[in-house]
């Protein structure tokens, strides 16, 4: 809502500053977005005569016109208008002007070799209308005195935009925000002057509203004027709208804009003898069609409201008018409208055709039902008095009568949600001034709540407006005690933290990437789970909500590549989607590693990135989360967007429950549809809701702490198996031989090639062996060194190479 | 008697010439060995006279423990040159690069989400969360905000189906609904999450963070939730006052609203916060509607309280100095290198949020 002080002192005594205001306003819930001084650099712009006019040397379309802007000399200026002529009285801006319209800054400018001291302005081009062909003419009568004068008449006051809460449509006009400031003591409310027509015949023209369900119009009022003569509005009221940055078009437009925006009371004129016999208030017809006032064509549904006359549809009702029956200079009877609407059936119909006007942005909020005949009153009088002509009786049909709303208000209820304390002799002022009549009974107010404020529905919002008045500073502030019953974050939410710093400890940055992906980079890597796709997505992009995190990670790691980086590691702890449910998504943690490690080193040698390198990070990631490394499992199936010879799954456990992580290098095909410009990429996922929680605590868990004195040894063993033995497997046979003896088992070396058969492979392995009671004798170690090669050589084919 | 003197100057006189350490060596059998001179006199120690055999002793081992110094200097000396001539070799060039380390980094929204948990944690808030999809009574109807009402507008929505039944959630706050359907009061709970509206351009992105903040008991009152407030901000920015302006507002879910406006001035190109005369808006709050708590079956005669909606990523490039929202997420390698934190700065209370 934009405003002007100069506008509000209409309805408000007040000797107080601008500054005051825009605090005030604030202070009482009517935001102040933004202060603008239109008139700053107005004065500028001259009236202005042309002298002569002479074919430009260069170009057949343009003139070169002499201009006398009341300077000793007149002013050169090219102009491209056809009317451009000698004689003509004009509006001419000079080199330094802003154009409002463009905002584009004046310069000496050669057109065509030829210097070009400023501009003859075109009513467009200065916003006071949408007439773009040729410069404003201005009538020679009225102006030729005022040669060199500035044309636009200077604005005192600033155009200050308020942000108005969906809950206050009173505050949508002028009488609505003064009253709410002379409520808090900023100035005095002045009366309201209600002329009142007095008229000697009837509104000829009948108007029924259809008594139907879903029927969306309660009340409608209209008088007639009969002989007005439309022109342009006069000097004030072109003001008052450009004050506000509107434009005028037309006395009758003009005042019905004005009524609104003065008291919030929306009308509309119709020209009528534009209407067929009479007006028919009712539901639309699925198919029905009408041209609106902004010339577009609209196709309703069934059960819009319309207001329609024999012929068809007029306008829709409490949205916007129809080019049909709409006023013009020629009009020469007016219908004038005032009418009231239930909000939602406004907005759930302006929302259909996706129309957005002041109308319905105001019925949509809630007008005031009682205000039908007091907008009337107001418009058809200033019709009289600009126009001329006769006004009718007014003429009110209704289905429901308004009744205003009763609250019970328990006084006490305000300190016990404010906190601080005011009297009730204190309350009554202030609702009073709100426009609420109070009445005591005993412990109790009975308020009668005010027709304009349809966002006062129980007790509590009594309390907000008795805060709101009585200045939000004078709630007291009440210090937190530091006192903790709960612990802070759940298990769950532990974990997340551990999982997410263990990770970005180990080399990896954190991204945070969109819960949307791009289908082309989801699609890959969905697995098993369903596309979820978003019904009204900002961009193809943002299509689809990802299925993994990997999806938009590859996508901005291809980016990073494109800006030359060759060595990266991002992961992102987050959402993905398994079905479009509550509820249907998991928290993975993600990682994905580009590029080599010591890449260019002159100490290191470099290599690519591979299944290692993330298996370490998972496993390690696991392991500082609190997990049991010893416990581990891996298995070799993995989703097809991991390279299927050169990937793994964890399962915290042999008993392989639930998949703990994913790692591995991704799919080449993956990486070449999606053209990743890296020699090598590798990624994890571990699924946070995966993870069982042990039911004791991390040091509950850690066993007694007991260390062996006694020497140790290390055994080396070398193997040859099959090539699809896992050294897992190897691995766990060694240390089940006897947990109490062996007390690390190490692969130090892995083997294929010469002197091993085809298929087959060696691993090596050394074993550390120490027993706690005793120190071991050749003998004892013997035997642990037959067991081992007996277990190995059963439980895997292995044969211990000699 | 002169035979030990003879001895001991002929060694050391031998002794002060350039040895080899196995010359060293030699010397020290002749001298030390089974049948080295020193080792001989002591043997003879018996058959010397008794008035004489404690003197003869005693100058034996002066001697012994003379010539024994000097050979074992010498020999240390011989050791250290060596040594000097072997470092003297393998001097490397220590200014060439070490070997790379590299650490990781934590998102500046996710540092800042746990800041906030750190703060309310000290005055007893627990961390609830909820799905990301969401239905639309938990995120519009349960609070407050019906369908085919203005105040929808403020949420450009995402839907996940054509009836508008499923959508991604525009506010944290159905975890308000969720919480409080699911235990009794009172409640104590912030819930920071990944928030969603269709809206895009330098100051929007269509993924956002926010942090719910929920008291309700059987007597808070706006006084508390200016408190609480207060006290976040100061611990949250670190600054020990901060100017704070509570204005009206609307918020369907809460009666009365509030916004929150704090101080600041511009000083060197830089946001400084608590100080000027400036305001800026941070956060939406106010009293719990009684609608909505007898949505979740709380009985608003008996309890009351408030809650607040904070933008969390707003607070992160205030505090933190970023310009650009979108660039948050665009995860470009060099800024989340340059804004990321070391993930050993695990913000608490005691060492401070923030180095």
């Amino acid at each position: 809502m934009k405003i002007t002080f100069d506008w509000l002192k209409d309805h408000l005594n007040t000797n107080l500053k601008e500054e005051k205001l825009l605090e005030q306003l604030t202070n009482i819930g009517l935001e102040v977005e933004s202060v603008e001084n239109l008139s700053e650099g107005l004065d500028l712009f001259k009236v202005a005569k042309i002298i002569k006019t002479e074919k430009h040397p260069n170009a057949d379309r343009l003139k070169v016109c002499d201009v006398d802007v009341g300077e000793k000399e007149l002013k050169k200026v090219v102009c491209g208008a056809s009317n451009a002529r000698e004689g003509l009285i004009t509006i001419y801006a000079p080199p330094g002007a802003i154009v409002p319209k463009s905002k584009i800054k004046l310069v000496v400018a050669k057109i065509r070799d030829v210097i070009s001291y400023g501009m003859l302005c075109s009513e467009s081009e200065l916003n006071l209308s949408d007439k773009s062909e040729g410069i404003t003419e201005l009538s020679s009568a009225k102006y030729k005195k005022s040669i060199g004068n500035s044309y636009f008449s200077k604005l005192n006051s600033n155009l200050i935009d308020l942000s108005i809460t969906p809950n206050r449509p009173d505050c949508l006009g002028f009488r609505g925000i003064a009253r709410d400031l002379a409520a808090s003591g900023f100035g005095k409310l002045k009366d309201f002057k209600e002329k009142k027509i007095k008229s000697s015949f009837k509104q000829t023209l009948k108007v029924k509203i259809n008594r139907e369900k879903g029927q969306a119009c309660i009340a409608f009022g209209s008088c007639l004027i009969t002989n007005v003569k439309n022109t342009e509005s006069p000097q004030w009221l072109k003001d008052k709208l450009v004050s506000i940055g509107q434009k005028p078009i037309s006395a009758i437009v003009d005042i019905t804009n004005y009524v609104m925006l003065d008291i919030n009371r929306p009308l509309h004129a119709y020209d009528a003898d534009k209407i067929d016999k009479s007006i028919i208030v009712r539901n639309s017809k699925s198919g029905e069609e009408f041209t609106a006032l902004d010339n577009k064509n609209y196709k309703l549904e069934n059960g819009m409201c319309v207001i329609s006359d024999n012929k068809g549809v007029l306008g829709l009702g409490g949205i916007i008018g129809g080019t049909r029956s709409g006023t013009e200079f020629d009009t020469k009877n007016v219908l004038l409208e005032s009418a009231y609407f239930e909000t939602r059936s406004i907005r759930r119909s302006a929302k259909k055709l996706n129309l957005d006007t002041d109308a319905k942005f105001r019925f949509e909020r809630g007008i005031d039902p009682l205000s039908i005949e007091s907008g009337l009153n107001k418009a058809a009088s200033l019709i009289k008095e600009i126009c001329g002509g006769e006004i009718s009786k007014i003429d009110i049909q209704k289905i429901e009568t308004f009744k205003n709303k009763i609250i019970k208000f328990d006084p006490n209820l305000f300190e016990k949600i404010s906190g601080f304390k005011i009297s009730i002799k204190k309350m009554i002022i202030i609702l009073d001034d709100l426009g609420f009549k109070c009445k005591k009974e005993k412990k109790y107010l009975k308020l009668t709540i005010p027709s304009w404020r349809p966002d006062i529905l129980q007790e509590i919002d009594i309390v907000e407006e008795l805060v709101r008045i009585s200045g939000y500073e004078k709630i007291k502030t009440i210090n937190p005690i530091k006192e903790r019953t709960k612990s802070t974050l759940t298990q769950t939410q532990k974990l997340f933290h551990f999982l997410q710093r263990s990770v970005a400890s180990k080399g990896y940055l954190e991204a945070i990437t969109w819960s949307f992906a791009d289908s082309n980079y989801n699609d890959p890597f969905k697995g098993a789970n369903k596309e979820i796709k978003i019904v009204n997505p900002i961009s193809s992009e943002l299509g689809v909500l990802r299925n993994s995190i990997f999806s938009n990670l590859i996508m901005y790691i291809s980016k990073n590549l494109d800006r030359g980086f060759k060595d990266l590691s991002i992961f992102e702890i987050g959402p993905i989607f398994t079905g479009s449910n509550p509820g249907e998504q998991a928290t993975v943690v993600c990682g994905l590693s580009a590029g080599k490690k010591s890449r260019l080193s002159w100490i290191d040698k470099e290599r690519n990135v591979d299944v290692f390198d993330v298996k370490r990070d998972v496993v390690q990631t696991l392991v500082d989360a609190g997990y049991n490394s010893d416990k581990f499992f891996i298995d070799n199936v993995t989703p097809n967007y991991y390279h299927p010879g050169k990937s793994g799954t964890l399962f915290l456990n042999r008993g392989k429950d639930q998949v703990a992580a994913y790692f591995g290098e991704i799919h080449p095909n993956i990486i070449k549809k999606l053209d990743i410009k890296s020699e090598s990429l590798v990624g994890f996922e571990i699924f946070l809701d995966n993870l069982k929680f042990p039911n004791k605590t991390l040091n509950d868990l850690k066993p007694k702490f007991t260390v062996s004195d006694f020497q140790k040894s290390e055994r080396d063993f070398a193997f040859v198996v099959n090539k699809d033995v896992k050294a897992q497997d190897l691995i766990n046979a060694i240390s089940s031989v006897d947990k109490n003896l062996i007390s690390n088992v190490k692969v130090f070396d892995v083997y294929e090639g010469e002197n091993i058969p085809e298929n087959k492979k060696s691993i090596a392995i050394s074993v550390t062996i120490q027993s706690s009671e005793k120190t071991l004798n050749v003998n004892d170690l013997e035997n642990i060194n037959n067991s081992i090669i007996k277990t190995v050589e059963n439980k895997t084919g292995a044969k211990i190479r000699s | 008697m002169s035979d030990l003197k003879n001895i001991k100057e002929q060694f050391i006189l031998k002794l002060k010439n350039d040895l080899s350490i196995d010359e060293i060596n030699n010397v020290k059998t002749e001298l030390f060995g089974k049948n080295g001179l020193i080792s001989l006199k002591f043997k003879t120690i018996g058959l010397i006279a008794e008035t004489d055999r404690k003197k003869f002793a005693t100058d034996l081992n002066q001697i012994k423990d003379e010539l024994q110094n000097l050979i074992s200097t010498k020999i240390n000396d011989i050791d250290s040159k060596k040594i000097n001539e072997k470092l003297e070799k393998e001097k490397v060039d220590v200014t060439l690069p070490e070997r790379p380390f590299v650490r990781g980094k934590i998102h500046p929204v996710s540092q800042t989400i746990d800041e906030i948990s750190s703060i309310f944690s000290e005055i007893g808030f627990s961390v609830e969360e909820g799905p990301d999809v969401e239905n639309e009574y938990n995120n519009f109807t349960a609070l407050n905000t019906p369908d085919n009402h203005p105040a929808r507008d403020m949420h450009d929505t995402f839907y996940l189906d054509e009836s508008k039944e499923l959508l991604l959630r525009t506010h944290t706050s159905p975890v308000q609904i969720r919480t409080m359907l699911k235990n009794k009061p009172p409640f104590k709970i912030i819930a920071p999450g990944r928030t969603y509206r269709s809206d895009s351009d330098q100051t929007h992105a269509p993924m956002f963070h926010q942090v719910e903040g929920l008291h309700i008991d059987k007597d808070i009152n706006m006084g508390h939730l200016k408190g609480c407030l207060n006290y976040f901000i100061k611990e949250f920015f670190e600054v020990d006052k901060i100017k704070m302006r509570f204005r009206p507002s609307h918020f369907p879910f809460t009666e009365p609203s509030a916004e929150v406006d704090i101080g600041y001035e511009i000083k060197d190109g830089k946001i400084v916060i608590g100080e000027g005369d400036q305001w800026l808006e941070i956060l939406g709050c106010g009293m719990v509607h009684p609608n909505v708590l007898n949505n979740v079956k709380v009985d608003p005669s008996k309890y009351q309280g408030y809650a607040f909606g904070i933008g969390i990523d707003r607070l992160a490039m205030l505090k933190y100095g970023i310009n650009d929202l979108r660039a948050f997420f665009e995860c470009d390698y060099r800024w989340l290198n340059h804004f990321g934190f070391d993930p050993i700065d695990v913000p608490t209370n005691y060492r401070g949020l923030s180095r």
